[in-house]
Formats: C-alpha cells, sequence, structure tokens
C-alpha cells in the first residue's frame, strides 16, 4: 500500500508539471487554432532566466518577475515576426514555423546560457510531507496550486472581461469577429504573450523539481501536448485533468511494468487518444466545412 | 525542342549529369563522402515529398522508418547472421510493413493531429532502438558491418558515392513515374480536395496508406545507407530533429519537386559541414532557415525558380 500511495504521489508531482505545461497550450490555441510546438522552449526559458539572473545577483522572486516578461517579449516576437506575416497559411506551414522558432530558440539559449543542468531551490522549502508512509514534497503542491490558480484566472478572464470574450470570438470566427470591430491581429498577439507568461510561470515553478537546461523544452512540451491532448486541446481544465492523469499513468507504469519505457507512455496516450476519443475527455466539439 | 525540354524525365537527366559530374571537383574521400550523405537524404525526402507534396500529408515521424532501415542492416549480420543485402531488403518491407499497420488509423487524421501522431509514432521507435540495448546497443548505438556483394565487401567513400547516387536515380525515376501514373493523379486529386476527390470516385484512404507505405520504404532504404555508409548507428537517427530535418528539406527544396528535394538535402547537409566554424550556432540557422522559408518562400525554391524563368519566357 505504501508502495502503490507513494507512486501516486510522485505521479501527481510529474502531472502537476505536465499540467502547467499543458495548460500554456490553450490561450494560443484557443485564439488562433495554432499547436504552438515552441511552448516548451517558453518554459525552458522562464526557468533558464530565472537561473542565470540568480547567478548574476538578481534577488531570485525579482528574477522570476523578469524572466516571465523576458519570455512574454520573445512571445510577442514569435507571433509579430513569425505567426502574423505567415497568414492564411497551412496547418502544416504554421506547424512547421513553430517547429522552426523551437529550434531557433533552443538554439540561441544554448549560445546565451549554457548547455549544463541548472536547478532553483524550492520555492517552498521544508520537509517532505508524510502521508501513509509515503512522501511528498511541498515544491509539488506549489506546481499544483499554481496550476489552480492558471485555470481560475484564464476562466475569469476569459468570461468575465471584454478581452476575454474578444478572444472567444476571434476563436469562433475571425472574419465575424473583426466585422463586429475586434482587432483580431492584436487579439492573437495577446494570446501568445499570455501562452507565453503561463509557460514562463510553469518553468520557474518546475525547475526546483525537474531541474532545467536549454534543451527540456522539446520533451516538456510533447509531454504537455500529450495531456492538453488527453484532456481535450483548448480546455484549460481538460489540461490540468489531462496532465494528473498522463502522470499518474507514467508513474504506475513505471512502477509496475517497465521504468526505460515510461516515456513511451505519454506518446501511446497521444496515439490512442487520438485514434479512440479525438475530442479528449472536456474538448469541444469541432465542425468542419468544406 | 520545346516539347523536349518539357518532358518529365529531363530533371532526372539533368540529375544524372550531375552525380556523373560532381566527382570532377572532388579531391579527396571527403567530398565523396559529403556528397553520398546528400543523395541519402535526397533519398528519404523524394519519398518525404510524396507524401506531403503530392498527397498533401505531413509525417513528423519520418526518421523513423529511417531508424528501422538502418538498424536492419546493423542487427540483421551482427545478431541474427543474415546477410547485410538480404538485411537491407527485410529492413524495407518491414518498414513498408510498419507503415501499413500504423498508416491505416493514422491517416484518418487531419493537419494538425495528423502531424502529432506521426511524431508520437517517431519517438515511440527512437524510444525502443534506445532501451533495447542487447540488440541495439542502447543510447551509445552500435556498429555495422560492411556490405558484401558478389563476395567482396564495399569499402570507400567513392564506392559508396556511386551506388547511393545511382540509387537515388532510381528512386526519382521511379517517383515520377508514380506521380504521372492514376496514382499520381489520385494523390493530386487529394492534396487539392479530399472530398473533391472522393467524390470523383478515388479511394482516398487507399491512395493515402500507398503513398505512406511507399514513403516508408525510400526513408528505410535511405536510413540503410546511412548505417552503412557511417559504420555506425545510434537511436539519433530516428530522432525528432532528424523527422524534422526532412521535412525541412521537402519544404526548402518545394512541395512537389522532385529536383527540390535534391536541393534541399544539398543545403541542408552541405551548409553545416562548410560552416563548421559556426557549429554552435547551427540551430539558430536551422531554425531561422526553417521559419523563413515558410513565411517567405512558401513554394519552396526550385518551383519559385521555375516560375521566375517561365514569367521571363512568357
Amino acid at each position: 500500500m505504501p508502495e502503490f500511495l507513494q507512486f501516486a504521489f510522485s505521479g501527481l508531482t510529474v502531472g502537476a508539471v505536465y499540467a502547467l505545461v499543458a495548460l500554456g497550450f490553450t490561450p494560443i490555441y484557443n485564439a488562433s487554432d495554432v499547436i504552438n510546438f515552441a511552448q516548451g522552449e517558453f518554459v525552458m526559458l522562464g526557468g533558464m532566466t530565472t537561473v542565470f539572473l540568480g547567478l548574476a545577483g538578481v534577488p531570485l522572486p525579482l528574477a522570476a518577475c523578469l524572466a516571465v516578461v523576458v519570455t512574454v517579449a520573445v512571445g510577442l516576437a514569435l507571433h509579430r515576426f513569425a505567426i502574423e506575416p505567415a497568414r492564411g497559411a497551412s496547418a502544416v506551414a504554421l506547424i512547421m514555423i513553430t517547429i522552426g522558432a523551437s529550434i531557433f530558440l533552443r538554439g540561441a539559449a544554448q549560445v546565451v546560457f549554457d548547455k549544463r543542468f541548472h536547478s532553483l531551490p524550492p520555492w517552498i522549502g521544508g520537509d517532505a510531507i508524510r502521508v501513509g508512509g509515503a512522501t511528498i514534497l511541498p515544491q509539488s503542491l506549489v506546481v499544483l496550486g499554481g496550476a489552480v490558480v492558471i485555470v481560475v484566472l484564464l476562466w475569469a478572464f476569459i468570461e468575465r472581461t471584454l478581452i476575454g470574450k474578444a478572444m472567444v470570438a476571434t476563436a469562433a470566427n475571425e472574419l465575424a469577429a473583426r466585422l463586429v470591430g475586434i482587432d483580431t491581429r492584436r487579439i492573437v498577439g495577446l494570446s501568445f504573450a499570455i501562452s507565453a507568461a503561463i509557460g514562463a510561470v510553469a518553468g520557474i515553478l518546475i525547475s526546483p523539481i525537474t531541474l532545467t537546461s536549454y534543451d527540456v523544452g522539446t520533451l516538456l512540451a510533447l509531454k504537455g501536448f500529450a495531456a492538453a491532448m488527453l484532456g481535450g486541446i483548448g480546455s484549460a481544465v481538460g489540461a490540468v485533468v489531462g496532465g494528473l492523469l498522463l502522470g499518474l499513468l507514467e508513474a504506475f507504469a513505471a512502477g509496475y511494468v517497465s521504468s526505460q519505457y515510461k516515456d513511451a507512455v505519454a506518446f501511446l496516450v497521444i496515439l490512442i487518444v487520438l485514434l479512440a476519443i479525438p475530442r479528449g475527455l472536456f474538448g469541444r466539439a469541432s465542425v468542419e466545412r468544406v | 525542342m520545346r516539347a523536349l525540354l518539357s518532358h518529365r524525365l529531363v530533371p532526372v537527366v539533368a540529375m544524372a549529369a550531375i552525380v556523373v559530374l560532381l566527382p570532377l571537383l572532388f579531391s579527396s574521400a571527403y567530398y565523396y563522402r559529403v556528397a553520398a550523405l546528400v543523395f541519402v537524404f535526397a533519398l528519404a525526402s523524394i519519398g518525404l515529398n510524396l507524401l506531403m507534396g503530392f498527397a498533401g500529408q505531413v509525417s513528423l515521424g519520418h526518421a523513423g522508418f529511417m531508424g528501422i532501415g538502418a538498424y536492419a542492416v546493423a542487427i540483421g549480420p551482427t545478431h541474427l547472421g543474415v546477410a547485410s543485402w538480404l538485411s537491407f531488403v527485410i529492413g524495407a518491407a518491414l518498414s513498408a510493413l510498419v507503415a501499413f499497420v500504423v498508416g491505416r488509423p493514422i491517416l484518418r487524421l487531419k493537419g494538425h493531429y495528423l502531424a502529432v501522431a506521426t511524431l508520437g509514432f517517431g519517438l515511440l521507435l527512437a524510444i525502443v532502438f534506445t532501451n533495447e540495448a542487447r540488440f541495439t546497443g542502447g543510447p551509445d548505438g552500435m556498429a555495422v558491418p560492411r556490405l558484401v556483394l558478389f563476395g567482396s565487401s564495399v569499402w570507400g567513400a567513392q564506392s559508396w558515392y556511386w551506388i547511393i547516387a545511382a540509387s537515388f536515380l532510381v528512386g526519382a525515376v521511379l517517383a515520377l513515374n508514380l506521380i504521372e501514373s492514376p496514382t499520381g493523379r489520385a494523390l493530386r486529386a487529394i492534396h487539392d480536395s479530399e472530398v473533391a476527390a472522393r467524390v470523383l470516385g478515388v479511394d482516398v484512404a487507399k491512395a493515402k496508406l500507398a503513398v505512406f507505405v511507399v514513403s516508408a520504404i525510400y526513408a528505410s532504404v535511405a536510413g540503410s545507407y546511412l548505417a552503412l555508409l557511417n559504420g555506425h548507428v545510434t537511436p539519433d537517427v530516428s530522432g525528432f530533429l532528424r523527422s524534422i530535418e526532412l521535412v525541412a528539406m521537402v519544404v526548402l527544396g518545394g512541395m512537389g519537386s522532385i529536383a527540390g528535394s535534391l536541393v534541399g538535402a544539398a543545403l541542408l547537409v552541405v551548409l553545416p559541414q562548410t560552416l563548421t566554424f559556426l557549429h554552435d550556432y547551427e540551430h539558430i540557422a536551422l531554425g531561422l532557415i526553417v521559419m523563413a522559408v515558410m513565411v517567405f518562400l512558401r513554394a519552396g525554391i526550385v518551383p519559385t525558380l521555375a516560375r521566375a524563368l517561365d514569367l521571363r519566357r512568357a
């Protein structure tokens, strides 16, 4: 039993990480139907910028805030210089652009920062919490709490503000949104800023657990994406549930089946979800016009 | 004359001329090696181009098939006692079989979803190659025994250059013939509009699956050659970045242009070799190239040039 509980706790810890990363996909996807393959690099930038500002003597909380600002600037630049000029391109072209951006950012991070692994001290310290013979780190709860806060903020933003409504309108029908006076270009830009900010916060919160380096983005983005798929891409609640589920699946697969193949779980999940329930658990129905 | 110039085999004749004349410029084995690498990747790009440029389906996991081909020629002779050339053929057959089994469900997906599913498939293969260390040597990879043909083993970059370049030409001719066949027309119809193609009686699912299998065979053959040329294989051969490179070669040279695949492969293989002093900036450059091509040169290099020449002539 303690073994089962320990697997569950480590699953929830990893799951909270995936949930945070998965959340970052939702704003951009909701506003523009683009799946941003550079989302993992936003996570990496958040963590790495904080680490290096910290090494330069900036107090960590300030470094974290600056890291969010830097990442948002990168997100806005990505939209302005790569996504915006490619308006009307096919889904494949947009995927290639964000993949190009992801490779570019990784290469740039390798030059600007370095190639080593770095860690951040936990944002909330203290001993591991013991429950029924198993332990969980307080930092895991911070990550989980961060995910919940972001879901609530996103919900409030979409449901309670005019700009949020404009974002929903842009996603539903860009032309119609423009006709009622919404500056859709700015709305999509805003969605990139929000996704970048969520990614940066994720990177800052998870670095004490996962460590960070210039190339952590790819795998994190793929896992986060699998989580988002599982929960139903575009749904914030789905991202969190999907993330936790994926984390648990991985932990139990590692514990009871094979730890070597735990990374394979995420991709099996992607394939199974795509083929069996393409909308995910919480996704909206999609209608295709021909 | 004009009819002769617009014949569909003109690009092949031109490429054959390149293959024959190129060695005149080579001053060392290193050049043969780099050129052989170009043709390896051009071969894989042609296959992927059939899928992307003609059928309009993306695959971000094609390096997985390269991996099957590469490990086939490594594992077959080393562990199973199967002759190298036979392993080569078995690898291609295995890739075709895997593509057939996986393609049936996956190709029902579209756009983003297809991209992600193929990506997941490629990564799964890479994970298997990394983990089955008993057979594959794990992350460090394994040595690839030399190919033995007619009793003597193939050796040296120069021999490989001729073998691989000849295979590339054969692959290019087969691809051009496929494009002009009824299947090729069906594929282009699917690219333009799947619904319209279906209305006209095209068996869309079957045509897509057929081209997926063909493109997997191209990738597998290229993977086998890559492993034999290097004499060594690691799981990187089927990595995510490799798949992206393949897609970049196709879009850079031009989707739907067989000659474009050669141009794309040449650029992405030769540039990093010549700019070794910029090694740290390799990823920055690759990322920028991919983004810039997708934004500014959406048709790719060869189709854009061809159109510019046509305009001048008209």
